[in-house]
């Protein structure tokens, strides 16, 4: 089969979407297979959004591609120094990739800061892009260089391209009536523009952006694109940059279908209000902003024709408790946050549990305890998730592998939430939610059918032969009990966080009873239909490497250098933490050495180990930021040959 | 207000036959001690519930935690026994997304004003219609007898031998002062008058807390006889009743004005002289300066010059209106929501075979 990108497509406004625009003049084009870029700059730099718009451009032109936005969670760190430097990095290639890469081949320092926080990940040879207007010496100071390092010579080994950003972009502005200052800001456009003439990036997608996004203020609008433009042809003109490169679409990486770029946050989001309408029932956010989880409920509000009720509580307790009142009364409720939330939701976790209602609680995880790293990433929720309650109160686990899965793994954790009334935790994370990727938009018909059937009528005889309703009388199969709305006439039933007896539901402080439903809770938890785990192991391989959440494209990344470099290694990763596939166990004790990468200090590895008494090797980061893949592949050749 | 100008009502569907007190009793053994005065609350509400003539499926009783909270079970509708404090956040969602329903929190002084202060000044300030319930007995009983956030300043008490040192919450106060559109006080005991309170907050768009003073004849028992003790209540229970002077007292011998000084209330003996001066209570003025100052008249200790009934009963948006509007909005402008075209909106691709 051969797959191509289509040609260019019109939009309805006229502009071409998607079109590679072609360099000209007679400068050297290489073909390169994939390229790391990075931008680096102030947290007041713009490096987010030039790095995004780079991202829209690789996305419509075809690549392949994985990014990775890093960022402090101040929000003006103070101007040029180390702890302000935001960055942003992408990966595109003609062929698939897994991983934002690990060492850039391309650093846009935008200062002084920006240099010395990042040239520790260049690999020698990489090339350099700096803003010598920057390189003040009172910058250079700031951050504690001695010496100029564009002109001591400690840069020697990389391709450096001095470049005065910020005269340049105000000399390209002068027409406008603009302050300098005002000129300045346009900086990261003129570096976009000039990357964009580099990797023979569409346009159009850009100037349609800029002029959308400064509509009410269109002198900003035109010196923007102008920045941009001028950027373009500067990389055109100047003998500085003799090469362009290309980096063709990657056609064979893609089966058929249409695509778009999307963040893990955004397809989360996507995901619930598909759940929801797939549910047929209203969909209802409570929540409290938090980073890195904000982003849902800012998109989830967006869309109230949809019926999509959004509620910004007082706290985080609020929040889901409004979300649970709303379970109660016939919604898909969602309540979501990051570590910290959840550690303040805990109770009425528990309380969705003994009322065994529908909740899904999303979970951005990002670097803990306590505050810990607001902005990094990290996946040490996943035992406050299992375990972070009073009393034996199992709640399902459900964790997406890749930006894009977070789409999949939202209707997942939707339809085991409704099937089996049950709140359900969804562990996403900062890299998840803040990188990217190319998603196959889903055709309606695919979509999974989750509707429910709320109880209507008595589901209970008496011995005296009175039909009654049981709010606690179970489905024999799912052990789900049934979802009584108020407003349903006959069913009237009050519920609560104290024991209850199995069927009526009424108060029971009954040693018995309070056993058997403590056990039939674990039960229906435990008896969860979730799919079986699927082993990568096209070599009959003696080490496994399992892994679940965020880490899925870095092991993938390091088994394929591995097999690439002929070893030997089976791969699987969890997408369901709790009920654990039925067959992981089997597949555990199928090799002579599992390996449990995690960015936390074993978790996962600890729930194999007590549960299936396997002796589970962790190999564990917990910096905030993703495995790279060498380091990744280094650790698991290590324990091959072990 | 009437039913007839309260569109909120209207929208929860009403009873198919007459119904009578016992509709809403349930099945469940009422479980408080003998002697509480939990059954009298309990009573009135089950009395008053068939005037509403609502379908009885289409209400929900949330509570917290505490004595008090036990109160849905033994409510014949829908109901929620939650967790500590929690009652007013989880009645919220449940207000905002079923606007059918008719929902009322039951709450005590504990699990309204210590552990869940917060959900309950956001509710107020927000103006879900909710009912709030507040059963304050100036103890917390379900723990068997600590102080609470209301009990007077000394109070000793298991956990406070040497008196408790925190000065207590004037739940009406704290009400006004957290922009609540409805704010009343009753008393367990006296039945008419706090089905006239539930008759007036029910029919209230927006949240109306109820604070019921509740005698807990176990851990605090006496703590309102002030205000029960016939005579003794003459001369220190003020009744408030919309569009009267505020008098009590013998004969009504005793008044509330205003001192032209400090713009504060007093309470004066009634002589020919100043009878013109006795404020006129008005519950429904914009302002919520005067139903506060009458809700600082009661001396927390003795209870003298405690002023029951509606002290402020004001309109203003709604916020489960105001989301239900939001959303009919966003359908108006840009049409009911297209799944197909949310999801491939943005810049696309597409790889053909």
């Amino acid at each position: 089969m051969t797959s191509q990108v289509s040609s260019p497509a019109e939009q309805t406004d006229g502009t071409v979407v998607g079109e590679q625009r072609k360099p000209g003049g007679a400068k050297d084009v290489r073909r390169l297979d994939r390229v790391i870029i990075r931008f680096a700059g102030d947290s007041g730099d713009g490096m987010q959004l030039t790095g995004d718009r780079f991202t829209s451009e690789t996305a419509s032109f075809g690549n392949d591609l994985s990014t990775l936005p890093n960022f402090p969670a101040e929000i003006r760190a103070p101007a040029g120094t180390l702890p302000g430097v935001s960055s942003f990095q992408l990966h595109f290639a003609d062929h698939d990739i897994l991983t934002p890469g690990d060492a850039p081949n391309v650093l846009v320092a935008m200062n002084p800061a920006a240099l010395k926080a990042n040239i520790g990940d260049l690999p020698r040879g990489a090339e350099i892009i700096v803003n010598t207007d920057e390189f003040t010496k009172r910058a250079l100071q700031k951050v504690g260089y001695a010496s100029d390092p564009l002109q001591d010579g400690s840069l020697d080994g990389y391709s450096l391209h001095p470049v005065p950003l910020t005269t340049l972009t105000v000399e390209a502005l002068k027409e406008f009536d603009l302050s300098r200052k005002e000129a300045e800001r346009s900086k990261n456009m003129f570096a976009l523009g000039l990357l964009s003439w580099m990797y023979h990036r569409p346009t159009e997608g850009t100037e349609k952006f800029l002029k959308s996004k400064f509509a009410k203020k269109p002198d900003i609008a035109r010196a923007n694109v102008a920045a941009f433009r001028a950027g373009w042809n500067f990389g055109e003109t100047t003998e500085d940059f003799a090469v362009s490169y290309e980096v063709a679409p990657a056609t064979k990486a893609f089966p058929v279908g249409t695509y778009r770029n999307i963040s893990g946050n955004l397809a989360l989001a996507y995901g619930l209000i598909t759940a929801s309408r797939q549910a047929d029932l209203p969909l209802f956010l409570g929540s409290y902003p938090i980073t890195p989880a904000s982003d849902i409920l800012h998109e989830l509000s967006k869309h109230k024709n949809f019926g999509v009720r959004t509620f910004q509580a007082e706290d985080e307790i609020a929040g889901i408790g409004a979300a649970l009142g709303a379970a109660f009364g016939g919604s898909l409720a969602v309540t979501t946050t990051s570590g910290p939330g959840v550690a303040l939701k805990s109770e009425t976790i528990g309380l969705a549990v003994s009322l065994e209602l529908p909740l899904l609680v999303v979970d951005i995880q990002r670097g803990g305890p306590s505050t810990g790293l607001p902005t990094k990433t990290e996946q040490a929720d996943l035992l406050q998730a299992m375990y972070g309650r009073n009393g034996e109160a199992p709640v399902p686990v459900v964790a997406p592998q890749t930006p894009a899965d977070c789409f999949d793994a939202a209707l997942e954790a939707a339809r085991i939430a409704l099937t089996y009334r049950t709140p359900v935790m969804l562990l996403s994370d900062g890299y998840l939610a803040n990188g990217s990727e190319p998603w196959r938009i889903p055709d309606l018909d695919e979509l999974p059918d989750l509707r429910v059937r709320f109880a209507s009528g008595p589901n209970h005889t008496l011995e005296d032969g009175t039909e009654v309703f049981w709010p606690y009388k179970r489905d024999p199969k799912t052990l789900a009990r049934p979802w009584a709305i108020p407003g349903t006439p006959g069913l009237e039933h009050r519920i609560g966080g104290i024991e209850k007896q199995d069927g009526t539901g009424n108060i029971s402080y009954d040693p018995a009873n309070h056993d058997f439903m403590v056990r039939t809770r674990q039960a229906k938890v435990d008896g969860i239909d979730v799919p079986g785990v699927e082993v990568d192991d096209p070599h009959g391989a003696k080490t496994l490497v399992l892994g679940w959440g965020s880490t899925y494209g870095p092991i993938t990344a390091a088994v394929r250098r591995l097999r690439a470099a002929g070893e030997s290694i089976a791969q699987a990763h969890l997408r369901h933490l709790n009920p654990f596939p039925r067959n992981l166990g089997t597949v555990l004790k199928g090799y002579d050495k599992v390996v449990v990468p995690e960015m936390n200090l074993g978790q996962l590895a600890t729930l194999i180990r007590a549960k299936y008494l396997v002796d589970a090797h962790s190999y564990n980061q917990v910096n905030g930021m993703p495995f790279k893949a060498e380091q990744l592949a280094a650790a698991l050749k290590e324990a091959i040959d072990d | 207000m009437t039913d007839a100008t309260n569109g909120l009502l209207q929208l929860v569907p009403k009873a198919e036959a007459k119904q009578s007190m016992k509709d809403f009793k349930s099945d469940q053994e009422v479980r408080w001690c003998p002697g509480c005065g939990d059954y009298a609350i309990l009573a009135a509400v089950q009395g008053f519930m068939p005037e509403l003539g609502l379908a009885r499926e289409n209400i929900v009783f949330v509570s917290g935690i505490g004595c008090s909270s036990r109160f849905p079970y033994y409510m014949n509708t829908y109901g929620m026994h939650s967790i500590h404090g929690r009652a007013p956040a989880i009645a919220t969602g449940l207000a905002s997304s079923r606007r059918d329903l008719s929902v009322w929190v039951v709450t005590g002084d504990g699990d309204a004003l210590s552990i869940g202060g917060n959900h309950l000044i956001h509710a107020l300030r927000r103006n879900v219609n909710l009912k709030i319930l507040l059963f304050n007995n100036r103890i917390y009983g379900l723990t068997k007898g600590q102080y609470s956030p209301t009990s007077e300043v000394g109070k000793i008490t298991k956990s406070t031998p040497m008196g408790s040192l925190d000065a207590p919450f004037n739940p009406v106060s704290l009400a006004i002062g957290a922009e609540a559109s409805f704010v009343a006080r009753t008393i367990d005991s006296d039945r008419k008058h706090l089905t006239e309170v539930l008759r007036a907050a029910a029919d209230h768009p927006g949240t109306a807390l109820i604070e019921i003073y509740q005698n807990c004849n176990i851990f605090n028992d006496g703590a309102f006889d002030a205000l029960k003790d016939k005579q003794r209540a003459e001369e220190a229970l003020i009744r408030l009743e919309h569009g009267q002077p505020i008098r009590f007292g013998a004969d009504g011998a005793r008044g509330v004005v205003r001192d032209r000084r400090t713009g504060d209330l007093e309470v004066v003996t009634v002589t020919p002289e100043n009878e013109a001066e006795v404020l006129v209570h008005d519950a429904h003025t914009a302002s919520p300066t005067t139903a506060f100052a009458l809700s600082r008249l009661a001396d927390p200790d003795t209870l003298h010059h405690t002023p029951i009934g509606v002290f402020r009963s004001v309109e203003r948006p709604v916020y489960d209106t105001a989301m239900a509007e939001q959303l009919d909005t966003a359908i108006e402008q840009k049409g009911k929501g297209d799944l197909a075209a949310l999801l491939t909106g943005g810049d696309t691709w597409t790889v053909v075979g």
